[in-house]
């Protein structure tokens, strides 16, 4: 809506923030190819074949996540937004609980749950008087446990989505054109549901991708690509560590090329305007017990490692050491927790450096929002490119990306030493912090009346006042949904501290870390008692309308 | 206030370019105090980009609005002190109905009380003591008087209406017409308003001022558009119109080169005799009257607004003229 004078003024604002995001986003992934593509360190590379392992089981175990999320999430959707059961509203919101534990703490969760010395082998050991434990949680196939138990989240709600925006008179007609129940899945509804389908994959692709918790902690001698960029960068390969980046951010790349192909055009779904199918009730006795039954035990394995979370973290130090359930119970881990500074330092950093790269992601996403979406800077495919880039790169890249930059001092070169210092591990949450809430206000911005701010304008207000009264308060669901998410990963993170903390900004996740290599179970559980209490409290307050 | 004596508001060149094809102007017109002027066209015609440079949401690339001989072109809408109501109304929905109107004069001290100033707009709309209600509880017409009383709550110089009655029910808008045209009356502002409906521009607009591909073809009372439209396009934009060319147009008194238009009203049906001739296709009835379509023997097709029972379905029938117009043809 704007034209000749107030275009131009737009046009500056949008090559700043063009110029800025760029600084932030694509500067320091272009350093670290330029510094990191030499020979010496590509030959490295190219002949250790345990880079290639590294490389190769990263793809695999996504590829596997994938179908093992699909395989648990997607059936869950059918069955509760289309069928109605006793116990489908509590259970239907209990299945997205895996989303408040942070990745590792859900990691440590399993350790504790499912761990050589958890409860299930505990349990039966006791049972059946093993004298040893039954397995050893580690290697591939404990990395695709977490995943599929955290990732199955994706398609659970992406595949309910699609379905609930689904008309029902286009099945009804498949019907009445003679198609059975079956061909009507595969033929309509399916298709129909791709889009989301694959966004769930993309997801869960991307994810598992850059995860780096449950490879750290469960992977043994199995590398991913993420733990052998970390290993190379403790043995000081650093120039090693920069190819695997590099090698790693293709992957990604590529991944993201492919699946984009799968998506497919989004407006199958949005077709129609009718209604989505009834829910219809399970009629036979026997398979709504079952199906009942089934949902519960399911809504149990789910929030099993939640509650064994809670029952560490109420584990004195040194209490507990071959019974089947800790003999002693108590708070002494929280008293130890608030009581001791040395601990509540991390809290308090974790949550200042979440606050802090929350807010500016917000306010940058705003800035966004505003040229893209009101002004139409003849930028806004760039600014929204950008602000979406550092989702398609896993974290590891970004953290070495990071790292690379700002690891000299070149102030014409637009570069500062911040490794080491404070700075950089808030200005890296900041930067992944960018496509969560850059999304999510970019579309609260689409959604909001234009006229709404006009009317403001010709009722004498100004730019201001405009934005403070009208817009931001139109604009809060999305506001409060992006920066809730962008919040908890910020304070949930571990693959990005672990790169760049400093002892001075340790968060909490380098605090568990530290207390699980001294074997306090307990302080670290309450750490992560705590950890996922504030993401669900904070989630809980974004998703509210 | 104005003491020049000269227009109240005037649009002078105003002229806008979206793309090479699509320009908008130059448009001038002028507006008395108190008037109330009527934009139509169909859609595309450039009408709402006119009025939303009045309002001040758009630029123009050349060309000036002034009001009461000042010149607010550069002036920003928050400043210009246009009321707008909106198509959709616009209506702030995370505000209640009185925060909604009290929005304009937050930030003005002295006079009377904010309170008491969006009691009298909201009086002035028929919606006293609604203050507290929430925007989302009210009908589309009780809306839409939200929508105005907030837009006059401030005192605007001029009032700017897109669309007003366009989301309301058919059977509500007749009504509403009315009551708005007193309401704008009885305040005595100066209002333009965009409508695309010809009904809704006569029974709301002192004046109307067509437009048709960013281009002002016309501009006055709605007499004088339905008797003496100055083109074509106005004649059958503006009421229903008969156009004829060739050999039917010539035996109604065109010229060569000429376009015929008469108005359904203006044609008379008799057996035999003057005329065209032609055979009645098809009869409708609305009441008071009956439009017949008589296919004439050169092959149009007609309509002749008669009494009910002047002929019958297939018909012989002989079509005079009792006015027509003409206009060269533009080809068409």
């Amino acid at each position: 809506m704007t034209r000749g004078g107030g275009r131009g003024r737009a046009g500056g604002w949008g090559v700043v923030l063009t110029l800025l995001l760029a600084w932030l986003v694509l500067y320091p992934i272009v350093l670290l190819v330029v510094d990191g593509m030499h020979g010496d360190a590509l030959r490295t590379f190219a002949a250790r074949s345990g880079e290639w392992h590294a490389l190769w089981a990263s793809v695999w175990i996504s590829l596997a996540s994938v179908v093992l999320a699909a395989v648990i999430g997607v059936p869950l959707a059918f069955l509760f937004e289309w069928f109605e059961f006793p116990g489908r509203k509590v259970l239907g919101s209990l299945i997205a609980l895996p989303a408040v534990l942070p990745p590792f703490v859900g990691v440590i969760a399993f350790l504790f749950l499912y761990g050589e010395s958890g409860f299930a082998a505990r349990f039966l050991q006791y049972l059946f008087r093993f004298q040893q434990a039954p397995w050893h949680l580690q290697g591939p196939g404990a990395i695709l446990l977490v995943h599929a138990y955290s990732m199955y989240v994706y398609f659970y709600l992406f595949t309910r989505a699609g379905l609930a925006r689904l008309d029902a008179a286009t099945l009804e007609a498949a019907q009445a054109l003679g198609a059975s129940r079956w061909r009507t899945l595969t033929r309509v509804t399916l298709p129909l549901v791709r889009p989301s389908l694959a966004g769930a994959a993309l997801l869960t692709f991307m994810t598992s991708l850059g995860s780096f918790s449950a490879p750290y902690v469960f992977g043994g001698g199995f590398r991913v690509m993420t733990t052998q960029i970390f290993a190379s960068k403790q043995n000081g390969e650093m120039s090693v560590a920069m190819v695997e980046t590099v090698a790693l951010a293709l992957v990604a790349l590529a991944g993201l090329a492919l699946l984009r192909r799968t998506e497919g055009d989004a407006i199958l779904a949005g077709l129609g305007k009718g209604t989505a199918p009834r829910r219809r009730a399970l009629r036979s006795p026997l398979v709504r017990l079952t199906t009942t039954l089934a949902g519960w035990g399911f809504a149990v394995l789910l929030l099993l490692p939640h509650a064994t979370l809670i029952l560490v973290s109420l584990v004195p130090y040194a209490t507990w050491t071959t019974e089947t359930l800790p003999p002693v119970l108590g708070l002494v881990n929280y008293g130890r927790l608030f009581a001791e500074p040395e601990r509540l330092e991390p809290l308090v950093n974790s949550l200042w450096m979440a606050a802090a790269s929350t807010a500016a992601a917000v306010a940058l996403s705003l800035a966004a929002g505003w040229l893209v979406v009101r002004r139409r800077t003849a930028l806004r495919r760039v600014i929204e490119g950008l602000l979406a880039l550092p989702w398609a790169l896993p974290g590891t890249v970004f953290a070495v990306a990071l790292a690379t930059a700002f690891s000299v001092s070149a102030p014409l070169q637009l570069r500062w030493v911040l490794v080491g210092t404070v700075m950089i591990l808030p200005l890296a949450y900041f930067v992944r912090n960018l496509p969560v809430t850059g999304r999510a206000i970019l579309a609260g911005y689409r959604q909001l009346d234009p006229a709404l701010e006009e009317a403001a304008a010709s009722l004498g207000a100004g730019p201001w006042r405009t934005l403070r009264r009208v817009t931001l308060p139109q604009l809060k669901p999305a506001l409060a949904a992006g920066a809730s998410l962008a919040f908890v990963g910020a304070l949930g993170d571990f693959v990005t501290s672990i790169l760049l903390y400093t002892y001075r900004n340790r968060p909490i996740s380098m605090e568990i870390n530290a207390a699980l290599r001294v074997n306090e179970m307990g302080v670290a559980a309450a750490f992560g008692v705590v950890l996922m209490v504030v993401s669900a409290v904070v989630l809980g307050i974004g998703a509210r309308r | 206030m104005g003491a020049e004596g000269g227009p109240f508001l005037v649009l002078d060149e105003l002229q806008v370019r979206f793309s090479d094809t699509v320009t908008i102007g130059p448009v001038s017109l002028t507006i008395e105090r108190g008037e109330i002027l009527a934009l139509l066209g169909p859609s595309g015609s450039g009408k709402t980009t006119l009025l939303r440079m009045l309002a001040g949401f758009e630029r123009p690339d050349r060309g000036h609005v002034r009001v009461e001989g000042e010149d607010v072109t550069p002036v920003p809408p928050a400043r210009r002190r246009v009321g707008m109501v909106f198509q959709h109304y616009a209506l702030f929905p995370h505000l209640d109905v009185g925060e909604n109107v009290a929005f304009g004069l937050e930030g003005r001290e002295g006079g009377k009380g904010k309170g008491e100033a969006v009691a009298e707009s909201l009086a002035l709309v028929d919606l006293a003591g609604f203050e507290r209600r929430k925007v989302q509880e009210l009908s589309g017409g009780q809306q839409q008087r939200v929508a105005l009383a907030r837009a006059l709550a401030p005192a605007p110089r001029v009032l700017a209406l897109d669309e007003p009655l366009s989301n309301l029910d058919p059977s509500l808008r007749e009504r509403t017409r009315r009551e708005l045209r007193q309401l704008i009356k009885r305040i005595g502002i100066t209002a333009v308003f965009v409508t695309h409906e010809q009904e809704e521009a006569f029974d709301l607009g002192d004046r109307v001022a067509v437009l048709n591909a960013g281009r002002l073809n016309q501009i006055g009372t709605p007499e004088e558009l339905y008797e003496r439209p100055a083109n074509l396009f106005v004649g059958t934009f503006v009421g229903r119109a008969n156009v004829l060319r060739g050999a039917a147009a010539r035996a109604l008194g065109a010229a060569d080169g000429q376009v015929l238009l008469v108005r359904p009203e203006q044609l008379r049906l008799g057996a035999g005799g003057a005329g065209l001739s032609g055979v009645v296709a098809e009869r409708r009835y609305t009441g008071a009257a009956a439009f017949f379509q008589v296919t004439l023997e050169t092959g149009e097709r007609v309509e002749v607004q008669a009494a009910p029972e002047a002929a019958r379905v297939g018909e012989q029938v002989s079509v005079a003229a009792t006015r027509t117009m003409c206009f060269a043809d533009q080809g068409g």
